[in-house]
């Protein structure tokens, strides 16, 4: 099998299509491990990278005022068991662009595989970015992922991340976005995570609201059983007048997990407004037994109530 | 089945945090008939409910509960509803991320569009406007409610324990419930109605009052729901240690 069809599958099993990565009206992005397996562009939108030692180097830039009808697909992978990858991408939406992302990473096989990413964003003055990104991190356990995005959202802006790992074990998670909103922009930062094990989940979600009537929303959805442990800090600022912000963050704790929550609302004009809501626990007893006076067992109940949470 | 008897009751007592919630309940309900339990709030109602499906923190201190000669006293819920039990709560749960569609085929043994469909029309709800919805907050309190009892119709249980399945329906709405509760028994469920409101014991073959943790009567509905119109009075609440003296009529 190729490397190019290898990645594929793991792609599918993370929950992509590969349909979109052969389609030539699609852009799309194919990194395997430091290499780049496929790449096409569409027009009003540019893909550029480079090969590092340990890693790729890309580059996309929408063209101001281009609307993609169909969202981008990015395939990052590793197949072998172990190694290191280290993605480092810079994102240019211009001034009223719309660009939907949906990447899907993806690590059959890990049993020790670091995966960087370090990614820097701009979303140009009225522009839309969203980017959906959906990890498989395999069975095993040995995956550490370090997710780092660094956004700015001009003027008029929308930015919304989500990031997934809900189906396989985590491993070591450690995400950190921070996302800088200008004057009526919009941020919106959603994190899910299932963990189980000995895995060790990490959430940083930080918007900075500095314009006036920005803004923004950090949301975690993260549930640990057996040993896992997860700490989320969803920090949202209020640095204009009428900046509108929110962190909200829901965690589901079974077996010997711990989970700690840390809203962080600060604001710096009396004219802004942040809220925040955090809650952690075990599932929800009337939830788990109104599914079990449907005939499911306890296990099957629990499961069906966090997923639901993690949709 | 034990002498033509679904679900029987007997003696069941059950105490809660020192404080005596069910004294001595006994009742039988038949197959396809409709059971109504009246009783003011805090008469133990719901704790009946809640102990017959087996929730956790219910477990009967004596007495037990047979369901098609079968003990079931210290059943687990799951064991409960795969026997054909279910409960539809009075305030229903709230499912973060879970669709009606997918909530609606939970229950059912062999789930298809056509049959999701059917339990929403049975509850006055479109499935076009439903099906796709979450059983979450963006729903209000009406139209959960509903969902949960077109639940508990797709489930096509023997016995369907309802707690005030008319509570936060509007006055209006309230035939759309007495209808469904007909048609569970007509096609094979037998109901066990728990209300307070007196109207809604028309819909039943036999109604029971309950107060103070205690069955006082089990009649035909008219006889019992004059009773309760005429001679009910505020509930001693199960906390309540009885008065001196002893046993008295509390309606």
């Amino acid at each position: 099998m190729s490397d190019f069809e290898a990645i594929l599958k793991a792609y599918e099993r993370s929950g992509g299509n590969p349909r979109f990565l052969r389609s030539s009206r699609v852009a799309s992005l194919v990194v395997s491990g430091n290499r780049v397996l496929g790449a096409n562009e569409i027009a009003g939108i540019h893909l550029t990278s480079e090969q590092l030692p340990d890693g790729v180097r890309v580059k996309v830039v929408v063209e101001p005022g281009v609307k993609l009808d169909t969202p981008a697909h990015l395939c990052f992978g590793v197949i072998p068991a172990e190694g290191i990858q280290r993605i480092l991408s810079k994102f240019e939406i211009g001034a009223g662009a719309k660009a939907d992302f949906i990447a899907h990473c993806t690590f059959p096989n890990a049993r020790s595989i670091v995966h960087l990413m370090e990614a820097q964003i701009h979303v140009g003055r009225n522009a839309q970015m969203k980017y959906s990104e959906t990890h498989y991190h395999g069975e095993e356990g040995g995956a550490e992922v370090l997710p780092k995005a660094q956004v700015i959202v001009d003027e008029g802006g929308q930015y919304a991340a989500e990031f997934t790992l809900t189906t396989g074990r985590v491993g070591k998670l450690d995400l950190d976005y921070v996302v800088n909103v200008d004057a009526h922009g919009v941020a919106e930062l959603t994190t899910k995570a299932y963990g189980y094990g000995t895995d060790a989940i990490s959430v940083k979600e930080t918007i900075r609201l500095n314009g006036e009537g920005a803004r923004g929303l950090a949301k975690a959805r993260i549930a640990v059983r057996d040993q896992a442990t997860s700490q989320v800090i969803g920090t949202t600022e209020g640095n204009a007048p009428f900046a509108r912000g929110h962190v909200d963050c829901i965690e589901i704790v079974r077996d010997k997990a711990v989970a700690n929550a840390i809203p962080v609302v600060k604001v710096t004009d009396p004219r802004a407004y942040v809220t925040h809501e955090a809650a952690i626990g075990t599932v929800d007893k009337k939830e788990l037994e109104t599914l079990m006076a449907r005939g499911l067992d306890e296990e099957t109940a629990v499961d069906v109530i966090i997923r639901g949470m993690l949709q | 089945m034990q002498n033509g008897y679904l679900l029987r009751v007997e003696n069941l007592h059950l105490q809660r945090q020192e404080k005596k919630i069910l004294r001595g309940v006994t009742f039988e309900i038949a197959p396809w008939q409709v059971f109504a339990l009246l009783g003011r709030n805090g008469s133990g109602k719901s704790s009946l409910a809640y102990t017959l499906m087996g929730c956790a923190g219910y477990t009967p201190s004596e007495g037990r509960i047979l369901f098609n000669g079968q003990d079931i006293t210290h059943l687990s819920i799951t064991e409960r509803a795969r026997l054909g039990i279910t409960l539809a709560w009075q305030e229903p749960a709230r499912f973060e991320g879970l669709k009606v569609k997918d909530y609606l085929a939970l229950g059912m043994k062999e789930p298809s569009r056509e049959k999701m469909e059917a339990a929403l029309n049975a509850v006055a709800l479109s499935p076009l406007s439903y099906l796709e919805r979450t059983v979450n907050d963006a729903l209000s309190g009406g139209e959960r409610k509903r969902i949960e009892l077109a639940a508990v119709y797709a489930m096509r249980p023997r016995l369907a324990i309802l707690d005030e399945p008319d509570s936060g329906i509007d006055v209006l709405s309230l035939d759309d419930i007495a209808r469904l509760i007909r048609r569970l028994a007509a096609e094979g469920t037998a109901v066990l109605l728990i209300t307070h409101r007196n109207e809604m014991v028309s819909v039943a073959d036999v109604a029971a009052l309950m107060c103070a943790g205690e069955i006082l009567r089990i009649g035909e509905p008219q006889e019992m729901r004059d009773y309760y119109a005429s001679r009910c009075q505020p509930c001693i609440t199960v906390e309540a240690v009885e008065p001196p003296g002893g046993e008295y009529e509390r309606l």
